[in-house]
């Protein structure tokens, strides 16, 4: 009861605070941890309130004895300096009093995390991989695996005076082209690394974030309780693009995660017949998969940034030989990742087939699914 | 110039005059300003980048800058801050203070002094060039994690350099202080009799030669990594980049309380000068001090608690950093004890020295909170660390050095600044501040990520409420310039003891001082220095 009053003061006092600044609506402003859906994240948001409530009244006490002295000790008030220097008492008492109140603290502290640290007994494991600047997942044991990049509509209004009012996009910045569905109840080990710079794979509602290292693996875990959409971002600053990589998790009932990964099979065995496509569907296809995952750095019209990224719009690997190109798109080159992991044989050969034929190149050779099968 | 006409006749060293008297000056009070000045100069051109930012977050959308500038202006503003600003303030006022406080006539190195002055402006110029490179300036954060940072183009050895530049300066000042203090105090000024400025600034330059070769190491490697083929930090050649962080916040961490330690000292000089009343538990805030910077170097991995470590190694991590609570709650006791049935007055030494108290220790509360390993795991790189670091430095730290500067100011310049307008500097600034930074608790909480050019729409709210508040502190601070001007200029006569209740051997020099402070050791008593 004491705990829920003290909430409600507490709350009181940051809407009254809200009020001065800005005399708007509470609802529109965030203000606190998310309670989020997991076991993890109820004791994180426990143990969060928990610490802000010993500093804050920590802090009022600390505060008041100083707003005290300040009122009460000064000299136009009439206020006569006294002549103590020190007090071993005092000195000794307010060093073991916070030793006690830190050991408090400590103790769920350690708790909860040595509960976060369990990562055994998963009954399914989603590999996580930071590239810049977009998300592969692969489902280990179910054979799947796709790219999860910012949604287009997302990508067109944060360009540079796009024209395009963020706010009449719902969820900003926090939408995908691929979300990730996972199914409720299930101990899920989430592995995270990268493929080039170190990333932060963070969804709030799950109660942590963990960096994705290139060359390393960190395991964790989450089991979440209630179906819906769960958004976060990376949070480790990574390049250019650091704040346009989103994460979006459905979390559905386990038939409909069954369901989902049966469909999700048969669409990428289609995706990936390693039939020949026709100039057409090469280009149209290519222009997709280039705005999806080259763009970025090549950036739209193949012009690049000087010093940075090279420009593929007259370039001597986009212009030469077809073997060259499809060997560097499949392996990359220093800043530039290999994405023979990320994208099958079709989207490879669209995208070399669209880079060999756009803005002022025109070599007019096609690639088809084969030949990069070939060369992998 | 009473005092210099007395003892000062028998000398031939003249005050040098012209460009020359600050080109190779060897006296601390003119390295002392030109540390100063300097500092200043670098406040406001990293205060220009923090206005890049705060415009370019007044609303979702990107309007004004691309996201490489965007990061660019986050990874400079922070290096300009830090070894630009804050840490040339903290020098320049140990420059101008300690000889003056220790009974000396000036530093034990004086053309190691000018040296260590002169490197920074070069320091600054390859650092900002940078920005006129293919490739643009560094911005993959001031920490320079790899491999990212390994991806700027031609700025990158700039980077590099500037860093081994400003390390050198600082150990030149640190090696400089230090063996002013231990060779030159007067006859009588033991160690247990220093002020506590000097006390903080001896632990403060242990501190930098302790840490700032390791940041040396650190980007020595990541420029073999880049240039020279090697593999420290790259998985690929069997290196880890995680070991970078471990090497860089070894020296990063000790970093914070070179910053913090010498405001601490400031502030422990005014606020017995304005309460009236000696500070409270002298020894126990040495101990303190000394205890703060030993504990510094064994909680180095808080920083970087995301990063995936064994359960025993975050459990260490996180117990030694909430032990650092205890000696600073010991200070902030101190302090608070020192005020207590002072008889105290308000000038603005005192005003920002009090905000120095308050807002310090909204910095440190959050601090503990981050310190907790589980919860930091959502805290971690988010606008709730950027509040803590920020309540930190600007509110702490600044407040601290400007409280020195408007304590000391009239010594300097033989006259009273304008209080008026001192006074308006504080409040227009603590207000501003409040409202900058304690916004960035909420959507931090709330889940907006530090280091985006860009947001979500339920942030919008909070961030035009944080410009407003960044752009009315950043104007603020013109007021510091015209008063600092005004006061050089002329003003009501400051006399020998500037403050009713001020002490030490600063105050007992003529306002102005000498040019060679003390020429004849003073004798210092015991009453004289715990008085």
């Amino acid at each position: 009861m004491s705990v829920d009053k003290l909430k409600r003061t507490v709350s009181g006092l940051i809407a009254v605070s809200l009020f001065l600044v800005s005399g708007a609506v509470l609802a529109e402003y965030p203000l606190n941890l998310t309670e989020g859906v997991t076991p993890t994240s109820h004791r994180v948001y426990e143990l969060h309130m928990i610490i802000l409530y010993i500093v804050t009244v920590i802090g009022i006490a600390v505060f008041g004895v100083m707003a005290w002295s300040i009122f009460h000790h000064r000299k136009s008030k009439g206020a006569v300096a006294a002549k103590f220097h020190h007090s071993t008492t005092a000195e000794i008492t307010w060093t073991i009093i916070p030793i006690l109140i830190l050991v408090a603290m400590a103790v769920p502290a350690t708790k909860t995390l040595v509960f976060m640290e369990q990562t055994g007994d998963a009954e399914m494991t989603l590999k996580v991989t930071g590239h810049q600047w977009k998300w592969q997942y692969d489902y280990l044991d179910e054979g799947i695996s796709f790219v999860s990049a910012l949604a287009e509509e997302d990508n067109a209004a944060r360009q540079r005076n796009s024209g395009i009012d963020p706010n009449t996009i719902d969820n900003y910045l926090k939408n995908v082209n691929n979300p990730i569905v996972l199914p409720v109840e299930t101990k899920i080990r989430i592995l995270t690394t990268a493929s080039d710079v170190i990333h932060s794979w963070w969804v709030p509602a799950l109660g942590w974030k963990r960096d994705a290292i290139p060359g390393f693996i960190n395991d964790n875990w989450t089991y979440i309780e209630e179906p819906g959409v769960y958004r976060g971002k990376c949070a480790e600053l990574c390049g250019k693009d650091h704040g346009f990589m989103p994460i979006v998790i459905h979390a559905v009932p386990k038939a409909e995660y069954a369901a989902w990964l049966e469909e999700k099979r048969a669409e990428q065995a289609a995706a990936n017949t390693g039939a020949d496509m026709s100039m057409d569907e090469l280009m149209e296809k290519g222009k997709a998969v280039y705005s999806a995952n080259c763009a970025s750095c090549h950036m739209p019209e193949g012009q690049g940034v000087a010093g940075l990224f090279p420009a593929l719009d007259g370039s001597l690997i986009a212009t030469g030989p077809a073997e060259e190109h499809i060997n560097r798109v499949l392996n990359g080159l220093n800043l530039m990742p290999a994405f023979k992991s990320q994208l099958n044989d079709a989207d490879i050969a669209a995208v070399i087939t669209y880079e060999r034929n756009s803005w002022g190149n025109a070599v007019g050779d096609m690639v088809q699914p084969a030949d990069v099968k070939a060369a992998r | 110039m009473s005092y210099a006409a007395v003892h000062d006749d028998d000398h031939h060293d003249h005050k040098p005059t012209g460009i020359g008297r600050w080109l190779f000056s060897t006296n601390h009070k003119d390295i002392g300003t030109m540390y100063l000045v300097f500092s200043l100069f670098m406040f406001f051109v990293g205060g220009a980048m923090a206005m890049v930012i705060r415009a370019e977050l007044f609303q979702p959308g990107m309007q004004f800058v691309d996201p490489q500038f965007f990061n660019s202006m986050t990874t400079v503003h922070a290096l300009v801050m830090i070894f630009g600003a804050l840490m040339p303030a903290g020098v320049g006022l140990a420059n101008w203070m300690i000889p003056m406080m220790i009974g000396a006539p000036d530093m034990a190195m004086p053309r190691m002094n000018n040296m260590s002055f002169w490197i920074l402006p070069f320091a600054f110029t390859l650092l900002l060039s940078t920005f006129f490179m293919e490739g643009g300036a560094p911005a993959g954060g001031w920490t320079m994690y790899p491999p990212l940072v390994l991806q700027l183009g031609n700025g990158f050895p700039f980077l590099i350099f500037a860093v081994h530049f400003l390390g050198i300066s600082s150990i030149m000042g640190a090696i400089n202080i230090i063996a002013t203090v231990f060779n030159m105090r007067a006859p009588g000024m033991t160690f247990m009799r220093l002020p506590l400025f000097v006390w903080t600034w001896i632990i403060t330059a242990f501190l930098l030669i302790a840490a700032m070769p390791v940041l040396a190491g650190a980007v020595t490697m990541l420029l073999t990594d880049k240039y020279f083929g090697t593999a420290f930090f790259n998985a690929a050649g069997g290196g880890d980049p995680v070991m970078f962080q471990h090497v860089f916040w070894f020296f990063g961490h000790p970093e914070v309380y070179i910053l913090v330690l010498p405001s601490f000292g400031i502030i422990s000089q005014v606020i017995p000068t304005f309460a009236r009343k000696p500070l409270f538990g002298y020894a126990s805030m040495v101990y303190a001090t000394a205890s703060i910077a030993f504990l510094s170097f064994f909680v180095w991995a808080h920083h970087m608690f995301t990063v995936g470590m064994p359960l025993t190694g975050e459990l260490f991590f996180m117990y030694a950093t909430m032990a650092i609570a205890v000696p600073t709650g010991v200070k902030v006791f101190n302090w608070t004890a020192t005020m207590w049935k002072g008889s105290m007055t308000f000038e603005t030494p005192m005003l920002f020295a009090i905000g120095t108290l308050f807002m310090f220790t909204i910095g440190g509360f959050s601090g503990l909170m981050m310190g907790i390993t589980p919860v930091d795991f959502q805290y971690h790189d988010t606008y709730f660390i950027v509040a803590h670091f920020h309540y930190v430095i600007v509110p702490g730290i600044i407040y601290g050095i400007l409280s020195g500067v408007y304590y000391w100011l009239p010594k300097w310049t033989g006259h009273m600044y304008d209080e008026k307008l001192g006074k308006l500097h504080f409040w227009l600034s603590t207000v501003s501040v409040n409202v900058l930074f304690f916004p960035m608790h909420f959507i931090g909480l709330a889940g907006m990520p530090r280091r985006i050019p860009d947001y979500s729409t339920q942030f919008t709210d909070w961030n035009q409420i944080i410009s407003i508040g960044g752009f009315v502190f950043g104007l603020s601070q013109l007021i510091l310039v015209w008063v600092v001007i005004k006061c050089v200029r002329g003003g009501e006569k400051a006399t020998d003891q500037v403050w009713e209740g001020a002490h030490g051997l600063e105050f007992t020099l003529s306002s102005p001082p000498p040019f060679h402070s003390f020429t004849t050791p003073p004798k210092v008593t015991d009453a004289m220095a715990h008085s």
